[in-house]
């Protein structure tokens, strides 16, 4: 009776370990997240678990709050003056926002793009890379030259760059800025890329660089991308979350979201109807 | 034919209207030319006319020579040359460390109530005639240390420049993007870092073009010289001790009654362009150098 009970124990346990490594890792887990911009209110209780080494995209309307989502995940709100926020925020376990966690700790491991490409004007495109490291202490010179090569490779710009590393960042095209943004975000080997609109100024062609670029980064870090072009939403991403007037409406898989919405919202805003 | 087609067909009359075009713009275009050549024009003549009564009075002598005692003929400002050199660097040294640290507290650190009244005051010392800071500093420095001095000169000339090198600091520092502080936050670097690292080096120019205005200008100040340096009829070994300058020496000559002393007065007035001019083309190059946009 004790062996069959041990036995039936065992393979409980052996099945619960598989589905364990079945099921994703959990990247950030988000509880009831609020946030203020002076009195006004611009997120409400917002509760997500965003997967690791997958791809999350926040859709809504303009307005809804998905930028200030964005923000809140690497403590980039806290520039603004007047910002506060409220809940929880945990990378791999690690609040956030505990007291002896440091801003500029939590924007090494979570890394942002922005809507507008903003290569430094006076450096050039290595410097570029290389300015997160060098201004955070490291100068040893055989890292530096690996991390630049590595992190513009990742970034699918290193066969455009590498005979001209010394010319300056505003001198490449759009998408190649963007593309650039995106290495000197990765050289500081976040293990979070935060991407804020980061198509929205670019042509088609230069936007599918980037979306193509996306799915091979997803193999090395997690990726949350705030979209205001549904077919990206729905080409990319693994998972997608609708926020609407600061709250988060429907969270699920991306096929679900786009074609078998729970919310009648959501099916309002996917479809085109609002928005 | 109705009003709408009548519309059409005068919209179609190109011709005329490209030609009261053209006409607008070659009006507009010869008012800006205007506007340029009148700008232009007593900048040049001034030049002219210095180069005119100075150059003859400009040779070897004059800027390796001390000058002459009264009644005597040649000499030179070898000496003054120096002298302002000397009081343009001490200047320098108080003046565009502590401009440029204060136009970024204005730009960067200030809270928003503070840094109005900070401008305000900034933009009130800017218009406080300079021989007003001469007398300031006559008072609090000169009497105190019972000498006139090198020191006090340059004193004197720095704190003309203080308000004037942290106010172009503190309007270049607000023109660059708010995207570029927010890139570097990004990247987990912290504030100062930012600010001193990248914000500093993208308005480089404007800030260069701040301290060399600030230089010119005080680099032809003679009222708070004439408190606090006083000028120096030959070398000065020691900062505590009065000194000579372009600008005192072309005053006192210029106010004698020898025509002669008038030459050399146009003649260091010469000197005093050049040296603000190569202030500003070696500092530029300087900058220029591996440096971007």
């Amino acid at each position: 009776m004790n062996a069959i009970e041990e036995l039936k124990n065992k393979m409980f346990l052996a099945a619960n370990v598989q589905k364990n490594t079945k099921q994703q890792i959990t990247a950030f887990e988000i509880k009831n997240l609020k946030l203020w911009y002076a009195s006004h209110q611009a997120l409400f209780d917002v509760s997500i678990d965003i997967p690791a080494n997958q791809v999350t995209s926040i859709i809504g309307p303009s307005g809804c709050g998905k930028s200030t989502f964005l923000r809140a995940l690497n403590r980039m709100h806290e520039v603004t003056e007047g910002a506060r926020m409220d809940g929880s925020v945990k990378l791999f376990g690690e609040d956030l926002y505990a007291k002896n966690v440091d801003a500029a700790y939590v924007r090494r491991r979570v890394g942002m793009v922005f809507q507008k490409s903003n290569p430094f004007p006076s450096l050039s495109i290595s410097e570029n890379v290389l300015v997160g490291l060098r201004l955070n202490g490291i100068s040893d010179i055989k890292t530096l030259k690996q991390r630049l090569e590595e992190s513009l490779r990742l970034a699918a710009l290193w066969d455009e760059v590498k005979d001209i590393l010394d010319r300056p960042g505003i001198s490449l095209s759009g998408g190649q800025q963007q593309r650039l943004c995106i290495a000197r975000a990765l050289a500081v080997q976040p293990d979070v890329l935060l991407m804020d609109e980061p198509c929205s100024s670019l042509d088609p062609i230069a936007t599918m660089r980037i979306e193509d670029l996306i799915q091979t980064l997803k193999e090395k870090i997690s990726i949350v991308i705030v979209t205001h072009n549904m077919q990206q939403a729905s080409r990319c991403s693994d998972k997608t979350a609708f926020f609407y007037l600061g709250r988060l409406i429907e969270y699920s898989d991306t096929r679900t979201i786009f074609t078998n919405p729970m919310n009648p919202q959501t099916e309002a805003y996917v479809s085109g109807r609002f928005g | 034919m109705n009003s709408t087609s009548q519309n059409f067909q005068q919209g179609l009359n190109t011709k005329r209207i490209y030609s009261t075009r053209s006409f607008k713009n070659g009006l507009v275009t010869a008012i800006l030319g205007l506007a340029t050549l009148l700008v232009l024009s007593p900048l040049v003549s001034m030049l002219i006319f210095l180069i005119k009564e100075g150059a003859s009075s400009l040779n070897w002598d004059f800027i390796t020579q001390l000058p002459k005692p009264t009644g005597e003929v040649g000499g030179g400002m070898a000496n003054a040359i120096i002298g302002s050199l000397v009081l343009l660097s001490l200047a320098s040294l108080i003046g565009v460390p502590l401009g440029i640290l204060g136009g970024i507290y204005l730009a960067e650190y200030g809270t928003r109530k503070f840094v109005i009244w900070v401008r305000f005051a900034a933009d009130i010392l800017n218009g406080v005639p300079s021989i007003v800071w001469g007398m300031v500093v006559y008072a609090v420095f000169v009497i105190p240390f019972k000498t006139f001095s090198a020191y006090a000169g340059g004193i004197a000339l720095g704190l003309i420049m203080i308000p004037l090198i942290m106010r172009t600091t503190d309007e270049v520092l607000i023109l660059v993007p708010q995207g570029y502080r927010e890139a570097g936050y990004a990247l987990g670097l912290s504030r100062w870092r930012i600010i001193f690292s990248i914000i500093l080096r993208t308005a480089r120019k404007g800030i260069l073009t701040g301290v060399l205005v600030a230089i010119a200008r005080v680099s032809g100040e003679t009222a708070p010289l004439l408190f606090t340096a006083l000028g120096n009829v030959s070398w000065s070994h020691d900062l505590a001790q009065p000194i000579a300058a372009l600008p005192l020496q072309i005053y006192t000559y210029a106010i004698s009654p020898y025509e002669d002393l008038h030459h050399q007065a146009w003649a260091g007035a010469l000197v005093l362009m050049f040296l603000v001019l190569s202030i500003n083309i070696i500092a530029r190059y300087i900058s220029r150098r591996k440096a971007y946009n």
